[in-house]
């Protein structure tokens, strides 16, 4: 449509309906017109509102510009600043010596690169704590309400904020692997396998942890209290892990919190895959923990979005 | 056929005894209703009267404290999905997504009714094109002026071919002139998709420019329901009130005798008193008081 009958149309605004009953369905031709086909599945809607959020996040160019360079300041500050390698080098031990001790506490003697697997439960803890905060805004903001006056099952709505945040730690891990690499990490044992595992690792991370936060802001209307929640979880969660810190240097009654956290068994099999370091249990015992981890939480999400997501 | 049809009679959305009470707050107290087929019924009251809570319990999104509806012949408890697919929704505040365009927005609430994009594709491109927005189609919702807003929001409430459409407010915020366009759009949908149109409003020319019935709402109650001419019969006329001394004796029956009063209500030493005329019933009424003695 040109400019000038754009214009028009403007000024004749109170005239714009009786000028195109031509095209409109009336009651009559919705006759000719075949009912729509309405799909019942309960999965439907689910990508829709998923690729909703998604949007957001990559046609934002700063979003985008962040979730790249946030990675490189944590690998790069933190990762750098924190060497163990360095406090054991001015102990005057000889380099043999140095090494043991490396490896008996990082299972590698590479501190970075026990690091950087750390960092994939990083990213995706801090990626999976914000995705209560779109249920928050959503709510606040009626498209919730506009979304629930709708067909579509209420454990779309809260699946597809799971899978949004999920979707997003999936290619932020990509990129810190990338930086990984090119800040110092060891390859040594990389193997496609092992590659392609860290990111089923992730996946089932970010699923429970999602699902966790998003279950959180079911009934919140109200973001303060989401962020308070977010900060009272997530440095527990990242700090009594193994993400960071090996368990042996820390008090016994922590490592057994380390041992429940279900953050510590993705670290876990992310540092037996990819610099092969003798984890704290076998590879298998990981990943049923982190499938069931994934499973228990979603559900738990699903049924709960039936009976809380609506007041 | 379509699916949807089920055994009804001439009422659409049929209300028994609904309730709401949230804490110690009855926001909907005991409503009964009916409306018509075809209708457009109007829900009017002051805000905070409970329109918008029974709208919400009729559109599935708040469960009744007690009571019973049925919309479309489905039960808006145990069938909420069968009310949710025949009923659209025009909700108070703007709730398409800033970040989406006009048309992202419409085809991804037909996404969530479950229509195939076959069907959502030309029947979207149609309402924008009925509520005037087919040359903003393409542009961010953000840069949507309100009245657009509105638009978008009507337009979006029609995706589904409802056959009946909740409309909330459907003119609050908006200027006189886009109001009127507003009220354009809602005759056009009336008469172009004979859809039923229940709608709330807090402007009393609004229900009466455009509803067939009102129904009127305060704390919760339904006070009257009828329709416009019916409801001005009841409540309109002139009230004249007439102040007198304490411990005066009650001349109410003798007021009631005047030919044009309606109604008289004392209370303490106020007469209220309805006419249809209020000119000529005021120098009738004047003259009894005199006789009566008092001036």
């Amino acid at each position: 449509m040109d400019e000038n009958k754009a214009k028009r149309k403007i000024n004749s605004k109170n005239l714009a309906p009786q000028e195109s009953p031509s095209i409109v369905p009336t009651r009559e031709n919705r006759k000719f017109r075949p009912a729509p086909k309405l799909d019942k599945s309960p999965l439907h809607g689910l990508w829709a509102l998923t690729n909703r959020d998604l949007r957001k996040w990559y046609t934002n160019p700063i979003q985008l510009l962040v979730s790249i360079i946030q990675p490189i300041i944590w690998l790069g500050l933190f990762g750098k600043a924190l060497n163990f390698s360095n406090f054991i080098a001015g102990s005057g031990a000889s380099v043999a010596q140095q090494n043991a001790i490396l490896q008996s506490f990082f299972g590698t003697t590479s501190y970075f690169s026990f690091l950087s697997c750390g960092m994939f439960a990083f990213i995706v803890l801090f990626t999976s704590a914000f995705s209560g905060m779109s249920v928050v805004f959503d709510r606040r903001f009626g498209f919730l309400n506009k979304a629930l006056s709708t067909p579509v099952a209420r454990g779309a709505i809260i699946m597809s904020k799971v899978l949004q945040s999920v979707g997003r730690s999936l290619v932020q891990a990509a990129i810190i692997l990338v930086i990984a690499v090119l800040l110092g990490m060891q390859t040594a044992h990389f193997t496609v396998q092992g590659i392609a595992g860290i990111f089923v690792v992730i996946f089932l991370m970010g699923i429970g942890l999602s699902a966790l936060f998003t279950m959180l802001a079911l009934r919140s209307a109200d973001w303060q209290t989401q962020m308070a929640i977010i900060n009272l979880l997530n440095l527990p969660l990242l700090f009594a892990s193994n993400a960071l810190f090996p368990p042996s240097i820390m008090p016994t009654w922590l490592q057994d919190v380390v041992r429940i956290n279900p953050v510590s068994y993705a670290n876990d099999a992310t540092r037996q895959l990819m610099i092969g370091a003798t984890g704290m249990t076998s590879l298998a015992v990981d990943f049923a923990v982190l499938i069931a981890f994934a499973v228990i939480l979603s559900t738990i999400g699903i049924v709960l979005s039936w009976r809380y997501l609506s007041r | 056929m379509s699916a949807t049809k089920k055994s009804l009679n001439s009422a659409i959305v049929k209300v028994e005894n609904l309730s709401k009470i949230f804490g110690n707050l009855k926001a909907v107290d005991n409503v009964s209703f009916e409306v018509k087929e075809g209708e457009i019924f109007g829900f009017v009251g002051p805000n905070g009267a409970g329109k918008t809570t029974t709208i919400s319990m009729l559109t599935t999104l708040l469960k009744p404290t007690s009571g019973y509806a049925e919309i479309v012949g489905y039960d808006i408890y145990k069938e909420a999905n069968e009310v949710r697919r025949n009923v659209g929704v025009v909700p108070q505040e703007y709730t398409a997504d800033e970040d989406m365009t006009g048309l992202q927005n419409i085809l991804l609430i037909a996404d969530l009714y479950g229509i195939s994009r076959s069907d959502s594709k030309p029947h979207a491109q149609e309402l924008l094109k009925l509520v005037d927005l087919e040359s903003s189609t393409n542009r961010k919702v953000g840069t949507y002026s309100g009245g657009m807003r509105r638009r978008l929001e009507l337009a979006c409430g029609l995706i589904n071919y409802p056959r009946l459409l909740f409309l909330d407010e459907p003119t609050l915020g908006l200027d006189v002139q886009t109001r009127t366009v507003i009220w354009q759009y809602i005759k056009t949908f009336k008469e172009q998709y004979g859809m039923t149109l229940f709608m709330t409003t807090h402007y009393l020319e609004e229900a009466d420019t455009l509803c067939d019935r009102i129904a009127i709402i305060d704390h919760g109650k339904l006070l009257r329901i009828g329709s416009p001419e019916e409801l001005k019969e009841s409540i309109g006329g002139d009230v004249i009130t007439v102040v007198v001394k304490e411990n005066a004796p009650d001349i109410s029956a003798e007021i009631a005798k005047i030919e044009l009063v309606k109604d008289v209500r004392k209370s303490e030493n106020t007469y209220r008193i309805k006419t249809n005329l209020g000119e000529e019933a005021s120098p009738l009424i004047t003259d009894l008081f005199r006789n009566m003695g008092y001036m």
